[in-house]
């Protein structure tokens, strides 16, 4: 016999979900047949494992995941990255030049500096080392234009939305390129300040109300409508 | 203490609680805070974390460091108290620590801490437990795994007579005092502390008083938790598919 809360209730740490043939899914526990939430957040199901969507969360570090950072510190291998996370992370020099470099002859402050923003991926991360950065692919590296802003992590597959919808109504309504990091923090860059205010606003408010129904149309209308009173 | 009527000098009855207010999440600053009022106490608790410990080598390769420091406001007693962390306060630190530790999955997360301050601002007895209660909340509400909100209270013995939460005349004038706290989800006690004497029949009857208070207490915790987040139980009917 299986047994499932239902769907988008708010689940408090340490109620019983779900029960039977179920997998324990993110933010969740198992004790025998049964799964017990360990967050505040709403009961979600994708195929047999059950997760809660969390209310507030902090980003932990996956293999592969595309983070934005802020340099804050320099060492002699490389940089030291903030990504949001509890573990600091590291981005190599090597890595970053792409070659073998020479602290006498190389100015590491040249290509990044305190401060800095990057884009880049998580290349290595386990419970016993740091996680480790790459900026090696296109489009990776240090962020030169655009402005961040920060929303919940565990809000993140909101704004990207079913597929992408979401993220590519917002880009196009916009006009903005739309980074997405999935440490919380989302690059907006486009043409005109006022366009990109305009996206920030609209991914906040995607955030505020991230569990309603129907948000993709009503963020398109919102920013439809505020479009407008920018040209008048 | 215990008039002809069995009214307590507060007008309690043996088995009842002093009135408990919670407020969750007002500290802009901290991951996540929550305040409790339980009668005449009142106390402010601010979690901090995950983040990297300081000072270094305290870190465990093998799991998170929860550390929890309770300290009392100058203000917060009758006579003014020396700020500097007394011997009590730094006893209280530690049994807060341990009661809440088994309800973190601190197994997941290896060589960060996570740091709760808790400040009494007015204290009248039972301390600890609001504490427990209060620093259970604020985890819940900083997003950090917990298996379980834990849940304290305490029961006693004053002028003969087996009674629930005693505020602080009661402790200083009653024969004993006996504060636990439980996951009410397995039963589990992750505190128990007693002082002064008990018989075995007593011990028995005050335990399970203190369990049955913890259970209230437990019911309000999860309230206030849920009342936190109303506009989002008002949505039940929403959309939260398309996030995978």
């Amino acid at each position: 016999m299986s047994k499932l809360t239902n769907l988008k209730e708010l689940a408090l740490p340490g109620d019983l979900i779900a029960e039977g043939d179920y997998n324990e899914g993110k933010n969740t526990y198992q004790e025998e047949n049964k799964i017990y939430s360990s967050m505040v957040g709403l009961v979600n199901q994708t195929g047999k494992t059950v997760n809660i969507v969390a209310i507030k969360g902090f980003y932990m570090p996956v293999i592969g995941d595309l983070v934005i950072g802020k340099v804050v510190d320099i060492r002699m291998s490389g940089w030291i990255v903030d990504i949001n996370a509890p573990y600091s992370s590291m981005l190599f020099a090597s890595d970053a030049l792409g070659r073998s470099f020479n602290l006498r002859r190389d100015d590491m402050t040249a290509f990044l500096d305190l401060g800095d923003l990057i884009l880049a991926k998580i290349n290595a991360y386990d419970r016993t080392r740091d996680p480790t950065l790459s900026i090696k692919e296109k489009g990776l590296g240090k962020i030169k234009r655009g402005q961040i802003c920060e929303i919940e992590p565990s809000k993140i597959p909101r704004i990207i939305g079913r597929k992408g919808s979401m993220v590519t109504m917002l880009k196009r309504e916009t006009d903005c390129y739309i980074t997405i990091g999935q440490n919380g923090l989302i690059l907006v860059s486009g043409q005109k300040p006022e366009l990109e205010f305009l996206a920030i606003e609209a991914i906040n408010m995607i955030e505020k109300d991230a569990h309603t129904e129907g948000l993709t149309d009503r963020i398109k209308e919102f920013i439809k409508m505020k479009k407008e009173k920018m040209i008048s | 203490m215990i008039d002809e009527a069995g009214f307590r000098f507060d007008g309690r009855r043996w088995d009842e609680l002093r009135p408990i207010k919670f407020d969750i999440g007002m500290l802009e600053k901290a991951n996540g805070s929550a305040y409790i009022e339980w009668g005449k106490n009142k106390i402010l608790v601010g979690v901090f974390g995950p983040r990297e410990v300081h000072p270094r080598h305290l870190s465990r390769v093998d799991k998170a460091v929860f550390r929890c420091r309770y300290h009392m406001a100058p203000f917060s007693t009758e006579e003014r108290k020396n700020p500097a962390p007394s011997r009590r306060e730094i006893e209280l630190s530690k049994i807060i620590t341990e009661a809440i530790e088994p309800s973190v999955f601190t197994e997941l997360y290896p060589r960060i801490g996570i740091d709760v301050y808790i400040e009494v601002l007015q204290s009248d007895g039972g301390t600890r437990c609001a504490s427990i209660t209060a620093t259970s909340l604020a985890l819940a509400d900083a997003g950090i795994p917990i298996r379980d909100l834990v849940v304290a209270c305490a029961s006693g013995k004053v002028e003969g007579q087996i009674v629930l939460d005693l505020s602080n005349m009661e402790d200083q004038k009653g024969e004993a005092d006996l504060p636990i706290a439980i996951m009410p989800r397995t039963n589990e006690v992750s505190l128990l502390q007693m002082d002064g004497n008990l018989t075995e029949d007593e011990f028995d009857k005050a335990f399970k008083l203190a369990i049955e208070g913890c259970r209230k207490v437990y019911s309000l915790q999860k309230e206030s938790l849920r009342n936190k987040y109303i506009s989002l139980k008002e949505a039940i009917n929403t959309e939260v598919k398309s996030e995978e």
